[in-house]
Formats: structure tokens, C-alpha cells, sequence
């Protein structure tokens, strides 16, 4: 395992792993884990399919629960039950494929499971106005220029889609923000937008947990690299201390893409 | 989803020109799950006046509606538990079954009507908890769940009533105490002008316009929305999708005690054996109504449509003397007609 100890810096890390484990009946899915999130920075965590990169984000977000090491929120060493209990902490997770739900109007998938409603004397009804203006707002605030909030949101491109999680989940008070591969299923130019929008969530002062198996969009706004491969940390580093190229040859395999390179020459 | 490069979306950092314009107020309305269905209840009313000279009276009118109401009243739950996302087989059965602990328990116990009335809601609401929490707790799809309390039920209505009475239906229970003020709240009718309509129509209406007040103007019922249509979705993002569905279950058993009440007070006496076939009835209202089968679209207005269509052509075939063993294959083609329609609208719904 390559992973190094880090010197203490001024800023407490808002989300810390330490040495992790996770298993599945005798399945060893993750062991070992540290990663570290600080407000304002972007970690990223690569790795192929199978390297455990979805069971670590469901322990953070509080899906799962682990079994080996630490989680610690605020220096605070903490279980989560439930997505609730890690929202209630402020860590909103966006997920590739879960974002949203594609037949309701993009105002009420903005506030879904946060609604605002308007005080007793009006019978806690949904206050609908204020949702629609504001989320419409917060949208234009992005980028995002949406005239019709009561369009389903699944009329929305897949780039969109996962911009308007990213702008609920800064609006909604999220201090870590873990997303899940929100490039995977996205083209060239719709990628572009979805790293511009994480970019300005850690300009925001959120701490950004990015997955992704593409180190050339981790490289673009990264400024940690934890790389996994098969449940163990095969590589935790600064931006600085690595290039692209590296990180791109450790996460294709190392040596092993060396090999298969020669192999493969005419 | 997004797998390809669309040139266009999602490009431009600086605001661009918006490429979605507001959509047309004709698109908006034909976005509504209802509105197919008011073309049809529109049609067919025109249909049955046409050729139906009896039909025409405003006495058939209120026929015709109370008619509704007895579905209609049921397809209200029923569809707000299509929106979320399951189903209740066991809905036609539940009412009887109510209606029967009501009798059986007052009767032969000799006490107040009323303790019965009350020991049925708690009964009714029972089964509904039970359907949630074997759906919620197995996984199973909520078909086979309830189409096993259904079996369940239609065989205790049976076994139970003949153990108790000896026969296959319940006592008469109008010489109770208690049985006029209950049949007042569940089954009399009020004089508007020269006609009499049944009291069932009124809640009926009441309890759409709760219905429609919850889905669209509650947190409940955005959850509501949500559970049927992406649970895992709804889930990530803290609703709790459980209670939801439990909850929705529930309902759909207070429902049907409030029915079953209204069968027991307006015949005073319950057949053990009716109610089955019933919970068709009431999802395909919803789903004429427009509610999607797979969750997450719908209305109560629109469950109401479908009652109402279902309404008018079981009185309209009778007023236009023609053979009423044709209503069934009205019925089915409405239904044909109503999916095929849904299916179109969900498809505008998803396209740019």
C-alpha cells in the first residue's frame, strides 16, 4: 500500500477515512482506505470497474455502513444509517444514474425531500412559489438558463440533469459534495459543463469528492488523487506531485499496461 | 439519458439565447395525466345523450353519479398508490371484509353499531399497514403481495361469516342502536331540487379534492410522486420511501372501510362474497384516469374521469335498452384506448 502519511495543514479535513475496510459475506470489497476532503478542494477517487470506488462512496453517503477503521466528519468519528443522517451533516452525494426523477418537474426534484413549506396558518401547504423562483434563480446562477421549472426534468440532457443535483445539493447548505462518475455517461462538451459546475462548488467552499474512472477529467480540477484497485489504495497523492501521464499509466495498470503495450506491438 | 454529444445543450458558458422556449399553454394542458381522459368522459356523455333518450333527465344524472361515486371513491386511494408505485388486488375484498367486521362484531356482540363501525376502521387500516409492510420488508412486487391477502380475505369473508351466521351473509342490522346516525354520515341522500343524490357523491368530490390538495400542495405528496418514480432516486435524497408506500397502503385501507360502511348501511346486510372483480374496477379508473402503471404520474381528477366514464356506461347501456353483457367489452375498450393514450402523452412528456 503507498500510502503516505500527510503533514498537517491549517485546514481540518471536513470528511477523513482511515484505513477502512468494508466486506461483503467473505467478499473483501474495500480494505485499508484513507482519503482525506478539505473545504475548497477537489479529491478525486479513480479506479476501474470493480476497484470498489461505489462501495466507498456509499459508506461516506451513508448507504452502507463499514466494517474496518474510521469515518470521521469534523474530526468526529461517526456511523451513518441512512443517506439522512449524512445529509444532516452536510454530505449530499449526486449520483450518476440517481440524481433525479425523470418525471417530475425540475422544482419539485430541486427540493425534493427538503421541500419549504409556508407556515402553520397556512396549513404547512408547499410554498410552490418561492420553490419554483428560487430554484429557477439558483440554476441561472450556474449557467443554467431554464424558463419552465414545471417541465419533467427528464426532458432535461444528461448534462443538465446532474448540473441541476450539483446546484441543489450547494443550495440545499451541502458542505462535501461526493459525486458519482457524473461524467461516465456524458459527451464531450456536456463533460466540460459538469467539471465547470464541480469546479465552482470547491470555488464555493465545498469540499468536492469526485469518482470517476477517466484521470484525464480528474486531472482537470483534482487536487488530490486517491486511486483504488481492487478495495486497496494503490495511490493517494497531490496534484503536485504527480502528471497526467502518471496518473494516467498507474490507473491504466502500470507496469501491467507496459506489458500489454509490448505484447501488443507490430 | 444523455449518451451522445448534443451539439446545442449545455455548451455555452455565457447564458445563451434560451433553446427551450416556455412551452405552449395546449403543450402544458396535454401534459396534464387527466386530460385524456375529460375528451373521453366529454364523448361519451355526448355519446349516451345522443342515443339514449333517458339518459338525457337530470334523475339519471344523479344516478349515473352515485354509479361513479361507489368506484370512484376507491379509485381515489387506488391511484394515489398507483403514483407511488404499486398496487392493491386486494381493495375489492378489503371493503367487504370491512363491512363485515362492522355487522359481525355488533351484531353478535349485541352493542352499539358504532363500536362496530370503529373496530372495522381499525381492521381495514390493519390490512393496509399489513400489504405495506410485506411490500416495504420482502421486495416482493406488490401484485403477488396483495394478491395473496386478496385470496386470504375473500376466504375469511366466506369462512368467517358462515361460521358466525350460518349463512353466506351477514345479519340485518337496522334494528341496531346506532344505525340511523350511521346511516345518515354514510348512505342517505340529499334532496337538490326535484332530485335526490346520494350522499356518496359528495364525498366523493371531498375526497378528490383532498386527494388532489395532498398530491400537489403537500410534502407528502411530492414524496408521493417520488417513491413511484425512482425510488432509489427518492431514497438518496432522504425521503422516506417506506413510510410512504406504508402509509399509501393504509389509505388505501381507510378507503375501504369508508366504502364498506356505505354498503353495510345502505343494504343492511352484507354478502360475504362480494367485492371480487372490484379492485379492477378501481385501477382501471386510475389508469383511464391516467396514472401511469409503473408510478409516478397521475391524478386523483383523473381517477375520477375514469369512474365517471365507467358510471356512465354501465346506466348509459341500460337507458339505451341494449344488453348490458356488452358493458364488459366497452369497458376493455376504453381501457385499450386510455394506455395507448398514456403512452403517447408520457412520450411528449419525455421528449425536448
Amino acid at each position: 500500500m503507498a500510502v503516505e502519511t500527510k503533514p498537517v495543514t491549517a485546514k481540518e479535513p471536513l470528511v477523513e477515512m482511515r484505513d477502512v475496510g468494508k466486506r461483503y459475506g467473505n467478499i473483501r470489497a474495500l480494505s485499508g482506505i484513507s482519503l482525506r476532503v478539505r473545504a475548497g478542494e477537489i479529491t478525486c477517487v479513480l479506479g476501474d470497474n470493480g476497484a470498489g470506488k461505489s462501495t466507498l462512496i456509499k459508506i461516506i453517503s451513508g448507504l452502507h455502513q463499514h466494517d474496518e477503521g474510521e469515518l470521521l466528519v469534523d474530526g468526529e468519528d461517526v456511523r451513518f444509517t441512512s443517506p439522512r443522517d449524512a445529509l444532516n451533516r452536510g454530505i449530499a452525494t449526486v449520483y450518476q444514474d440517481l440524481a433525479v426523477v425523470a418525471l417530475m418537474p425540475i422544482w419539485r426534484n430541486f427540493f425534493l425531500g427538503s421541500e419549504v413549506r409556508q407556515p402553520i396558518s397556512r396549513a404547512r401547504l408547499l410554498n410552490t412559489g418561492f420553490m419554483k423562483t428560487t430554484s429557477r434563480s439558483e440554476l441561472l446562477k450556474m449557467g443554467i438558463d431554464l424558463p419552465d421549472m414545471d417541465q419533467p426534468i427528464g426532458t432535461l440532457s444528461g448534462g443538465q440533469r446532474q448540473c441541476v443535483a450539483i446546484a441543489r445539493a450547494i443550495y440545499l447548505g451541502a458542505r462535501v459534495l461526493i459525486l458519482d462518475e457524473p461524467t461516465a455517461a456524458l459527451g464531450v462538451k456536456q463533460s466540460g459543463v459538469v467539471l465547470k459546475y464541480v469546479a465552482a462548488a470547491r470555488d464555493a467552499g465545498l469540499g468536492v469528492i469526485l469518482i470517476t474512472h477517466n484521470p484525464h477529467h480528474a486531472y482537470m480540477v483534482g487536487d488530490h488523487f486517491v486511486l483504488l484497485s481492487r478495495g486497496e489504495g494503490k495511490l493517494d497523492c497531490k496534484r503536485a506531485e504527480i502528471t497526467l501521464d502518471e496518473l494516467t499509466r498507474q490507473m491504466a495498470g502500470g507496469d501491467e499496461l507496459s506489458a500489454l503495450a509490448h505484447e501488443l506491438e507490430r | 439519458m444523455g449518451q451522445t454529444v448534443d451539439a446545442g445543450v449545455a455548451t455555452a458558458p455565457a447564458p445563451a439565447p434560451p433553446r427551450v422556449t416556455q412551452r405552449s399553454l395546449g403543450r402544458r394542458l396535454m401534459m396534464r395525466p387527466e386530460i385524456g381522459s375529460l375528451v373521453g368522459v366529454i364523448l361519451i356523455y355526448i355519446f349516451f345523450f345522443v342515443v339514449a333518450s333517458p339518459f338525457r333527465s337530470t334523475a339519471s344524472l344523479a344516478t349515473i353519479l352515485y354509479a361513479s361515486s361507489t368506484i370512484g371513491m376507491m379509485a381515489v386511494p387506488v391511484a394515489l398508490l398507483m403514483i407511488g408505485g404499486e398496487f392493491d388486488l386486494s381493495a375489492g375484498v378489503a371493503v367487504t371484509t370491512s363491512a363485515l367486521v362492522a355487522a359481525l362484531f355488533s351484531y353478535n356482540l349485541n352493542l352499539n353499531i358504532w363500536i362496530g363501525v370503529l373496530v372495522a376502521l381499525v381492521v381495514a387500516v390493519g390490512i393496509g399497514f399489513i400489504n405495506g409492510y410485506l411490500v416495504v420488508r420482502t421486495r416482493i412486487p406488490s401484485f403477488l403481495v396483495t394478491l395473496g391477502t386478496f385470496l386470504m380475505l375473500q376466504g375469511l369473508n366466506l369462512a368467517v361469516t358462515k361460521g358466525v351466521t350460518g349463512a353466506v351473509a351477514s345479519q340485518d342490522v337496522s334494528q341496531m342502536t346506532g344505525f340511523s346516525s350511521a346511516a345518515t354520515i354514510f348512505a342517505s341522500s340529499v334532496p337538490i331540487g326535484p332530485v335526490s343524490v346520494r350522499i356518496t357523491v359528495f364525498w366523493w368530490i371531498l375526497f378528490i379534492a383532498i386527494s388532489t390538495v395532498l398530491l400537489l400542495k403537500t410534502r407528502v405528496g411530492n414524496w408521493v410522486f417520488s417513491v413511484g418514480g425512482d425510488a432509489n432516486s427518492a431514497r438518496a435524497v432522504g425521503v422516506p420511501v417506506n413510510k410512504t408506500k406504508i402509509g399509501l397502503f393504509m389509505v388505501v385501507g381507510l378507503m375501504a372501510w369508508f366504502v364498506g360502511m356505505h354498503i353495510l348501511f345502505s343494504f343492511n346486510t352484507v354478502q360475504s362474497g362480494q367485492g371480487v372483480g372490484n379492485e379492477f374496477l378501481y385501477i382501471i379508473a386510475a389508469v383511464i384516469g391516467g396514472c401511469l402503471l409503473t408510478g409516478g404520474f397521475g391524478s386523483t381528477i383523473g381517477s375520477a374521469m375514469g369512474a365517471l366514464i365507467f358510471g356512465m356506461t354501465t346506466e348509459g347501456i341500460i337507458y339505451a335498452g341494449w344488453n348490458p353483457d356488452w358493458f364488459k367489452f366497452f369497458l376493455g375498450i376504453m381501457l385499450l384506448l386510455a394506455t395507448v393514450l398514456n403512452a403517447y402523452v408520457r412520450q411528449l412528456a419525455s421528449r425536448r
